[in-house]
């Protein structure tokens, strides 16, 4: 991938973390952790790699996504609204009554969300119905999920990860968001789930680990992917709360929403964070 | 126009979940639509679909909450699709998926649950779901069906893929008589059917308790109370006009399904009555309690899920 693409591709994530931050804080409720540790990949899919299109939201041969750690939505709804599929503005109003953005991705609600996700398993399942649908149709879309570390302690994904296997879902990628934390703590701590890599390739699963925050690293598995004859699990090492330097590796962050003092700390680091990165877009 | 009832103490006995594995493997060439099973594909049926039509089967395992949300994403992706499993774990197992998978964003997904109350039979507890219409009612966006008998099961196959949005179809193991003659009979999601006119009670009864509905009715007529039979073959949407009517006109009402009486068909009936009819009831079902071993006909009347149970009912409100 050329220099000037990741750049700027590194500027719409740092963009996404600024939205996340906004909407969770509005909210008085939230996500920012798991929001802030997936904005590459969510940059990368929205603003590289998928096909989609803002003025017909339903098209047939678009490729799908599915959230599956949906509490996680500030940051796809950032994505969505930078790529035009409602404004900006409307980030504000996450959460509260009488808005789309519900605290869980609405598929029926929010134009550019292909499954309403929240409940943790689920969404990996949904993106394998997706992916059997276009195998057995010959559809040529792909199907993007997003799951997490903690989501893998959910019997129900390693129930999806046989069926993917069992059906050779390689129009199949998955993300997993390894931050190393979920609400109650160290995900080893609470229930260890790892080794994630060896669990997946024992299910038959095609398994790459990365820094699931270089741009240049999430190109090229997914690159790698495409090639696979096997569904595709990308361990993204990450860092929960990446951003804010108070939220960086620590579980209190994962659900809760910052008061108006450590908001503006937030606010300042991740403006920018920002700034430097539209100047390196800018200046190639 | 002939009778809708087959009157024929010996008409052939057909379970409902082979009309249904049938109807899709008939309907299987008219229209686009998956189907999903957990391993229990000779048992729903759906196995019948599954070697005409492979490329739009789908066996998940025995993996239940899975295929709720495959099927969701399936259906998410523009094709209807029916998923089957027993009752107790289609609908009991993976409620939740059902719950938020399916019912919530109101996809296209027909759950069909077979094995579906006692008459599962010799399994016993475990595997007899009386809970299943009382948990399906209480989700939004959900339609249930209880079809009586194979004529009607077959006909509400075709129905609800034309009905968009999730439903909860309620199939059964135990061969039953065929009540409805398929020339005659017509099927419309939400409307009730009376089977027989009556002034003194009206008996609503749902899916396969309708065939021992008409036996007491026949009982009852020999002692001279006139009955009124109505198939509620929806629970949800359930036809309140009906109800109204019926209560209005016989003052007397009772219930009758193979489910518990928490929840299904008598709870359903009576939100309708005591907010706009306040009527005097009875109800038929399984009393708060869980099945146990035996032959489908034996539990049926050691649960008083018969003729008599609905008589002895009738009788104490009159």
């Amino acid at each position: 991938m050329e220099r000037e693409k990741l750049l700027c591709l590194d500027e719409a994530a740092a963009k996404i973390r600024c939205l996340s931050l906004e909407a969770v804080f509005n909210a008085e409720s939230g996500h920012p952790g798991g929001s802030l540790s997936i904005a590459e990949i969510i940059a990368y899919l929205y603003f590289e790699r998928m096909n989609v299109d803002p003025s017909n939201p339903e098209m047939p041969d678009r490729d799908r996504f599915v959230l599956s750690k949906g509490h996680t939505c500030p940051a796809l709804y950032a994505a969505l609204a930078m790529r035009g599929f409602f404004p900006e503005e409307e980030i504000k109003t996450v959460r509260r009554l009488g808005s789309r953005l519900q605290g869980h991705p609405d598929m029926h609600k929010v134009p550019g969300v292909d499954m309403s996700t929240g409940s943790l398993g689920h969404g990996i399942s949904a993106a394998c119905g997706m992916a059997v649908k276009a195998k057995r149709s010959c559809d040529r879309y792909k199907v993007f999920a997003i799951i997490g570390d903690g989501e893998t302690q959910e019997g129900q994904v390693w129930e999806a990860a046989m069926f993917a296997a069992h059906y050779k879902l390689n129009n199949l990628i998955t993300f997993l968001d390894f931050n190393h934390l979920q609400i109650d703590g160290d995900v080893r701590e609470v229930m260890n789930p790892t080794p994630l890599d060896e669990k997946f390739a024992a299910f038959g699963w095609y398994v790459q680990n990365i820094d699931g925050h270089s741009i240049e690293e999430i190109d090229s598995a997914v690159k790698n992917a495409d090639k696979s004859d096997k569904p595709s699990v990308i361990i993204c090492t990450t860092v929960k709360g990446k951003g804010v330097s108070y939220m960086e590796n620590n579980a209190d962050w994962h659900g809760k929403a910052p008061n108006k003092d450590d908001h503006e700390v937030a606010f300042l680091e991740l403006k920018a964070a920002h700034e430097r990165a539209r100047e390196a877009c800018k200046n190639g | 126009m002939g009778s809708i009832i087959i009157n024929d103490k010996n008409s052939k006995r057909v379970a409902t979940r082979v009309a249904y594995g049938n109807a899709l493997a008939d309907l299987g060439g008219k229209y686009n639509f998956f189907v999903m099973d957990a391993d229990l594909s000779g048992s729903t049926q759906t196995a019948i679909f599954g070697k005409k039509y492979p490329e739009r089967f789908v066996n998940c395992g025995i993996a239940e909450g899975n295929m709720m949300s495959v099927a969701a994403g399936i259906a998410a992706s523009g094709v209807p699709v029916f998923a089957s499993s027993f009752a107790m774990f289609a609908c009991g197992r993976a409620f939740e998926q059902i719950r938020n998978s399916i019912a919530y964003p109101g996809l296209n997904v027909k759950i069909c649950a077979t094995h579906a109350g006692v008459t599962v039979g010799e399994d016993g507890a475990t595997h007899q779901f009386c809970e299943d219409i009382a948990l399906m009612r209480a989700v939004p966006n959900m339609t249930v069906i209880n079809p009586a008998d194979a004529t009607e099961a077959a006909l509400a196959v075709e129905a609800i893929l034309q009905h968009y949005g999730p439903v909860y179809m309620r199939l059964g193991r135990f061969a039953v008589p065929v009540v409805f003659d398929k020339d005659n009979y017509k099927f419309e999601v939400g409307k009730g059917v009376v089977l027989a006119d009556g002034g003194d009670v009206a008996i609503f009864a749902s899916g396969i308790m309708n065939a021992a509905a008409l036996e007491a009715r026949e009982t009852l007529a020999a002692e001279g109370i006139d009955a009124a039979v109505i198939n509620i073959h929806t629970i949800k949407p359930i036809d309140k006009e009906i109800i109204i009517k019926y209560a209005e006109k016989t003052k007397r009402i009772v219930t009758a399904e193979e489910h518990t009486v928490i929840g299904g068909l008598g709870s359903a009936v009576a939100d309708v009555t005591s907010e706009h009819c306040p009527t005097r009831m009875a109800r038929v079902g399984v009393e708060d309690e869980f099945g146990l071993s035996g032959k489908a006909a034996e539990l049926l009347d050691y649960f008083c899920l018969n003729a008599a149970g609905i008589v002895a009912k009738v009788k104490s409100l009159m």
